[in-house]
């Protein structure tokens, strides 16, 4: 357990009221596009950001973000190093073992191969990059394809650039933006795979009253609409909800 | 920083280049260098002191310190030094929390060790879970401070007892010949004499610890190779300045850095070792007169 | 799992043959000991084949920096300072992100029995890429040795070849470079420890972990992280590193002895093993 990965970038969501209000320190990656990634100010971004500072809001806490390796970031929300995962993480039966999760905060996403233009869809049998501890390294480390593990998603898909992946499996949502931007060098081959129960904030076990509220929280940004906004600011997706 | 850079989307060629290269995330960056040298310099006279402690310990007329000293200075010869770096701060951190939880909640009567978690009750966590993030990026420092003096502090017992050794025997029964008490001999003739049979090893040590500096990735802390992989890692759109992989770029640039660094402290150690010989029967005038 | 059949599955795992899935709840002590056990042989494996052919760059590369030449002279100070003045891991980072970017070809190479296609992409592999790496940082650092010690070969025993009529590169193999070795060696086996040592540093750089197939170091953070405890996995790899850091220093000793064979016992050189680190 790297204990001590508990790096820089936070910003807390000040309010006047900073004494009386709860402290929550929400602990994200910051290198998974459009959820969350540093921006050019070195600052944490992204739509789990914008959402994450408005559940916050909702729920009278004040939130301070920081950022967490994704290898490491359930052992050092059970360890206590923060209080929340907002990273992008799919909320699944073996994750629900060790720590609870929120309602989704996002519907239950299709997984996607990028390779690169020349290929056919054949290369989803051989060697696939995926990010280490994720739903679609399960995913292939059950199939007959050979799993190259990576720790961070956008080393997963400069193992197809270089060649040395045959093809990446991650989120469609997180590959979009990369294919679309790639001049044609990278496509989608084979069929996209429906994976996991939708992303949702994961939290300790024991804090069941915070998990409530935050509960809470999700379902009126649902019913008010802006969830579903926001969805569509960072994905390009219509009523997600 | 500068005004043209207010919309990155109408730059190009050297404009772009410039807005980039002064984001704040590069500053950011740039600040980690500073990092890494603080973590030189406050490492280096620990290290020393260490090394002393060490040395002393080896020296020792009491067995079991002598003892602990000969344990200290051999762990570093059989086990890599990345296993030290890897192990002291995690196992720091948990003796210091299974110390708090014992002293701060007596009422817990649970094992800390459970299965595969390890579980202190709130108020004996390091740092506390409330403290701001600056006292938890402190704390990491720290122990990755530690770390580094425990396993370099080891190479320089070594070295330091190697040249308190190295000293002639004669010089110091000279001094006590005129009457000086041992603790003058050591402070007036040993030690002085010492420097310059230890500069070597310590020059050499000073190399090697700004070598080991990268490692600080390893223990989690946003150093300069973590902003190098974060910064050259190829941007989409979502990003004001969208370009490919650039990671070898950062690393050519990182590597320069290192190399200015060392031939840098090459230079400098090369005046040092002039000035301590100054005037001193050494080495280098021995050879010198070999020849005759 | 009985131990007889953890060590089935898991003492071949780092390369790959055994159990697929690495052990993940109720981790015992005997699959910690096994797996990494295991990954030793990565560290045996780099710092067997770095030591052997660095040994003969070295001694090149310590002739050319020696050399009257400049054209000789300058690219080997050059390439040492380089190695020397940079820190491994950084050289690790660089080298994957400059090897993966590399044009994709294969090249055929006859065998005599069969033919084996070499491509370009075995460079991005830490069992070729990271290997050279370590054959060119182990090659300055040993350059550096030798040269020291050829300035050290005594000039009486050139003029005493040359009285024999010996010179060039009969003169380089049968006079200096015995004695070269002789006065090297002992440095020389720290090089070589701490080469083993830095053999660590390979799956924590830019080098990615096939199929989680990985050196000693590589499981042992692997359970540190899902046991939470370090008490038990860092131990077992400084138990197996301080085992054959012995075996080498053994080893090393002997070849020392043979070199030193012909001197009188006390006018032989003892491998002291002093930590002159690198990296």
């Amino acid at each position: 357990m790297r204990k001590l990965v508990i790096a820089a970038l936070v910003t807390a969501v000040s309010a006047g009221s900073a004494f009386a209000q709860q402290v929550i320190r929400m602990g994200t990656e910051g290198a998974y596009e459009p959820y969350n990634f540093i921006n050019d100010k070195g600052e944490i971004d992204g739509f789990e950001r914008e959402l994450g500072d408005k559940l916050c809001e909702i729920a009278g806490y004040t939130c301070e973000w920081v950022k967490n390796d994704w290898d490491t970031i359930i052992p050092n929300l059970l360890s206590g190093n923060y209080d929340t995962i907002m990273a992008g993480m799919s909320i699944t039966d073996e994750r629900k073992e060790k720590i609870d999760f929120t309602q989704n905060y996002f519907p239950p996403a299709a997984s996607a191969y990028v390779a690169l233009a020349g290929a056919d869809d054949s290369v989803i049998n051989g060697n696939i990059a995926a990010q280490v501890n994720t739903i679609q390294s399960a995913y292939i480390a059950e199939s007959d394809a050979t799993l190259i593990e990576f720790a961070i998603a956008d080393e997963t898909v400069a193992a197809v650039r270089n060649g040395e992946a045959d093809a990446v499996f991650a989120d469609k949502d997180y590959l979009q933006k990369i294919v679309d931007e790639s001049n044609g060098e990278l496509k989608f081959v084979g069929e996209d795979v429906q994976l996991g129960g939708g992303v949702g904030m994961g939290v300790r076990k024991s804090d069941t009253e915070m998990r409530d509220k935050f509960d809470a929280a999700i379902t009126q940004l649902k019913g008010d609409g802006t969830l579903n906004a926001m969805i569509e600011k960072w994905f390009n997706i219509k009523d997600a909800f | 920083m500068f005004e043209m850079c207010a919309d990155p989307k109408v730059l190009a060629g050297l404009d772009w280049f410039a807005c980039y290269l002064t984001t704040p995330k590069h500053f950011q960056f740039y600040f980690s260098f500073l990092v890494v040298l603080t973590l030189i310099f406050i490492t280096a006279p620990i290290v020393l002191a260490l090394g002393f402690l060490g040395a002393f310990a080896r020296r020792a007329a009491f067995a079991p310190l002598r003892l602990v000293g000969h344990a200290y200075t051999s762990m570093v010869r059989g086990v890599p030094d990345i296993v030290f770096f890897l192990f002291v701060p995690i196992a720091l951190d948990q003796a210091l929390e299974y110390v708090r939880h014992r002293v701060l909640c007596p009422e817990v009567t649970e094992p800390v060790y459970r299965g595969n978690d390890f579980v202190v009750c709130a108020a004996a966590k390091l740092p506390l879970s409330s403290a701001p993030q600056w006292i938890h990026e402190v704390y990491g420092f720290v122990l990755a401070i530690i770390a580094f003096s425990v396993v370099f502090g080891a190479f320089a017992a070594n070295t330091i007892d190697g040249a308190l050794s190295a000293v002639p025997r004669a010089q110091l029964e000279t001094a006590r010949a005129y009457g000086m008490t041992e603790r003058q001999t050591f402070r007036r003739i040993h030690l002085p004499q010492m420097w310059v049979y230890a500069l070597p090893g310590l020059s050499n040590l000073w190399m090697i610890l700004i070598k080991a500096t990268p490692l600080l990735f390893l223990l989690g802390i946003t150093d300069i190779v973590y902003w190098a992989r974060e910064l050259g890692g190829s941007k989409t759109s979502f990003f004001e300045y969208p370009h490919p992989d650039w990671r070898v770029w950062y690393f050519l640039a990182l590597l320069a850095f290192y190399l200015l660094l060392t031939w840098l402290s090459e230079k400098g150690f090369a005046w040092l070792n002039v000035r301590v010989r100054r005037g001193q029967a050494t080495i280098g005038a021995e050879v010198a007169g070999v020849g005759r | 799992m009985s131990c007889a059949e953890t060590f089935q599955a898991y003492a071949l795992r780092s390369f790959g043959f055994g159990e697929r899935a690495l052990p993940k709840t109720g981790i015992s002590l005997c699959e910690q000991v096994v797996l990494i056990g295991s990954g030793v042989a990565w560290n045996l494996y780099f710092a067997v084949l770095a030591v052997f052919f660095g040994f003969f760059f070295a001694t090149a590369l310590a002739v050319a920096r020696n050399s009257a030449d400049p054209w000789l002279r300058k690219p080997a100070e050059m390439f040492v300072f380089v190695f020397r003045g940079s820190p491994l891991f950084i050289q690790f980072f660089f080298a994957y992100e400059a090897f993966v970017l590399l044009p994709r070809v294969g090249f055929d190479i006859p065998l005599g029995f069969a033919t084996v296609t070499a491509t370009t992409s075995w460079l991005t592999k830490a069992w070729l890429g990271a290997l050279i790496v370590l054959f060119l940082n182990t090659s300055a650092y040993s350059a550096e040795i030798f040269y020291g010690a050829l300035r050290s070969v005594p000039k009486g025993d050139l003029e005493a070849a040359e009285a024999f009529g010996m010179s060039g590169f009969s003169r380089f193999r049968r006079i200096i470079w015995p004695t070269l070795l002789r006065l090297a060696w002992p440095s020389y086996t720290n090089e070589a420890i701490f080469l083993f040592h830095a053999t660590t540093l390979v799956f924590f750089s830019g080098f990615p972990a096939w199929r989680q197939e990985g050196d000693a170091l590589y499981y042992a953070s692997y359970f540190a992280e899902k046991t939470f405890n370090p008490f038990v996995p860092y131990p077992i790899v400084a138990i197996y590193f301080i085992i054959a850091t012995v075996a080498i220093i053994a080893l090393f000793g002997a070849i020392n002895g043979r070199l030193n064979r012909h001197l009188a016992p006390e006018a032989r050189s003892r491998v002291v093993y002093r930590p002159e680190l690198k990296r």
